[in-house]
């Protein structure tokens, strides 16, 4: 029956007006993707591509973007959760703080990165006598750059998610013996899994593009720090063509991990939560 | 071995203190309006409202019991709950969902769920063990819920409007079979219920909550039979009449005279049934032994072969007469009626 209201909600004509501006936006997409496609020297692609430099900093991108995302979902999802469960005195400035990087150019980011843990920073300089943790200009210090301005991508969408869900269903679970641990492991996740996705991808898109907060901070160096976005930058001036294929191959591995994930999530979405 | 909880919530506008008690084998119908504080007092039992003060106590065991700083959280009560939309776990199987329980205590997987299976074919729904409750109807949802309440195996099961989300269709088909299901739990049941149907089907006992407040309790032909506020009248479907008798009439507030049989006197309450009452458009002859009420006729309900009337007045009361009688009289809305009743048709209890 739901599903026969919904077919029907789809079939419906949409509004003209809606759909030329919608178009206009998708075509304000898809242009400068097509300009880097023309201006693209094809014949010599493959050989930019398999420069040393370019498929280091490829692997380095896909290898530091991968770990800030597991450390926006280890620090991230706890944190959605306080923000959207434990209510406390000056949660919403704990919020803008979390959030703050979102909206600050990266370059600044990573200043004030390097003014925390860089090596005579407030913090990092004991990190360095105590530990000999030294972060600026390290590959770490890459993941912490890409961390700092990715995980508020997720900590927003997860804590939206887990103030919609419906509750109750986690007392449930506790009624039925589940300490709060267990319920949030085997209710609360899953309850809000497409959420999670969400999160994980944009916060991932965004570590993936990161390249303010990384070169003030981590630096730009080949093999430790030249994140994909960082050689792309710096081939704009040496070497314009090499800097469009790597582009266009950045944008195709977003592209795909996008389109894959939406096929095999977001499907979903639209599942009720409880059974009725 | 019973339930007492004795109850006392404040949370918004609500002010609940509402003493429960019920005994083995039992089950309590917590029978009230909307708003009453009934799904409340359901989740203090169950640990998901902390009390501000009373107890809760099963058998010999505080659960919850402020000024001794006692809580038992909710998943180390021995209480099971159903809960008004079933709230089963989308992302798990049917199985996973009744195993739940076990598994949260620490069961073995596979021990869970030969346990989980055998609690699904009591209720009927073994086949439908590895579909998701999406799949489910609302009344085998249903029995999911009770399922996985019961799998835990407690000494308490507490069931919040377990019928309310059902379409009127299957209603009295999921009434029947829980009916069944709930006889099989040796254990205390509390119901929470706004339908008087409900409690009727599966209640040993009701108690009557108002505003926060147990208003009465007993059976329910016993309640039936002396309704102490306008609630329950109105559930039962009689007149209610509060007053004060002096020398075998009763005052009411708004100054209206209700001769009756003998009562003592005091505050009392009176119950009018309304196919008790005559219904004319001139004053009766022989008044002598009977009421006479003037009033104005604000609505008419065809029910079948009889009509309700209600009529303002004095006295305000709702009539029932054959519908052979309105034609006769032809009474529309807004006409003056004389309204009669015999003193011993009259039932009078202090208040």
């Amino acid at each position: 029956m739901i599903s026969g209201v919904m077919s029907r909600r789809t079939t419906a004509r949409p509004p003209v007006v809606v759909l030329v501006l919608a178009a206009i936006a998708v075509t304000f997409f898809a242009l400068p993707l097509l300009g880097l496609v023309w201006r693209a020297p094809w014949s010599n692609a493959w050989e930019y591509l398999t420069e040393d430099d370019a498929l280091t900093a490829l692997r380095l991108s896909l290898w530091c973007s991968a770990w800030s995302t597991v450390a926006s979902f280890v620090f991230g999802v706890p944190l959605a959760w306080t923000l959207a469960r434990v209510p406390f005195r000056g949660n919403g400035v704990v919020r803008a703080l979390c959030t703050l990087s979102m909206v600050l150019p990266p370059v600044v980011g990573g200043v004030a990165l390097f003014f925390a843990l860089g090596r005579r920073g407030l913090v990092g300089q004991w990190l360095d006598d105590w530990f000999g943790i030294r972060l600026p200009f390290t590959t770490a210090g890459v993941v912490v750059a890409q961390t700092f301005v990715a995980m508020p991508f997720l900590v927003i969408t997860v804590e939206a998610a887990l103030r919609q869900m419906d509750r109750r269903v986690e007392d449930a679970a506790r009624t039925l013996g589940a300490s709060s641990w267990y319920t949030f492991r085997r209710v609360t996740l899953p309850a809000i899994r497409p959420a999670l996705v969400a999160g994980g991808v944009l916060a991932w898109a965004r570590a993936l593009g990161e390249c303010g907060a990384t070169i003030t901070f981590a630096g730009n160096f080949p093999g430790t720090t030249q994140t994909m976005p960082l050689a792309v930058y710096l081939s704009l001036e040496t070497n314009p063509e090499a800097a469009i294929v790597l582009a266009l191959v950045m944008i195709a591995i977003s592209f795909a991990v996008l389109v894959g994930l939406r096929d095999r999530w977001f499907g979903r979405q639209s599942r009720p939560e409880l059974s009725a | 071995m019973t339930l007492h909880a004795d109850i006392a919530v404040q949370l918004g506008t609500l002010d609940l203190r509402a003493e429960l008690h019920v005994a083995d084998g039992e089950l309590l119908a917590l029978l009230g309006p909307n708003g009453a504080g009934k799904s409340t007092a359901l989740r203090a039992v169950a640990g998901l409202q902390p009390l501000h003060d009373g107890v809760v106590q099963v058998d010999d065991r505080v659960l919850d019991q402020p000024c001794a700083g006692t809580f038992v959280p909710p998943e180390q009560r021995p209480v099971g709950v159903v809960f008004q939309d079933h709230l089963l776990f989308a992302n798990m199987t049917v199985l996973e969902n009744v195993a739940f329980g076990l598994r949260a205590r620490k069961v073995s997987r596979a021990d869970a769920r030969h346990r989980a299976l055998e609690w699904l074919e009591r209720v009927g729904l073994a086949d439908t063990a590895h579909d998701r409750p999406a799949a489910l109807s609302g009344g085998q949802a249903q029995r999911v819920a009770l399922a996985r309440a019961l799998a835990i195996d407690p000494r308490v099961l507490l069931l919040d409007e377990p019928l309310a989300a059902l379409d009127v269709g299957t209603r009295a088909m999921v009434r029947r079979d829980l009916r069944r299901h709930l006889a099989s739990f040796a254990g205390m049941r509390l119901l929470v219920t706004h339908d008087p149907v409900d409690a009727y089907a599966l209640a040993d006992r009701v108690a009557i909550l108002e505003q926060g407040r147990i208003v009465q309790t007993g059976t329910l032909a016993e309640v039936a039979a002396h309704p102490r506020s306008r609630y329950v009248a109105d559930l039962v479907g009689v007149n209610l009449v509060t007053g004060n008798v002096v020398d075998g009439v009763l005052h009411t507030d708004r100054g209206a005279h209700v001769v009756i049989a003998d009562a003592p006197a005091g505050p009392s309450f009176a119950v009018i049934r309304p196919h008790s009452l005559a219904v004319t458009r001139d004053l009766p002859a022989g008044v002598s032994s009977r009421n006479v009420w003037r009033g104005v006729i604000t609505d008419i309900d065809r029910l079948g072969e009889r009509a309700r009337l209600g009529i303002d007045g004095a006295l305000p009361l709702t009539a029932e007469i054959t519908l052979a009688a309105l034609d006769a009289l032809a009474l529309r809305p807004g006409d003056e009626v004389h309204v009669a009743a015999k003193a011993t048709d009259i039932e009078v209890y202090p208040a």
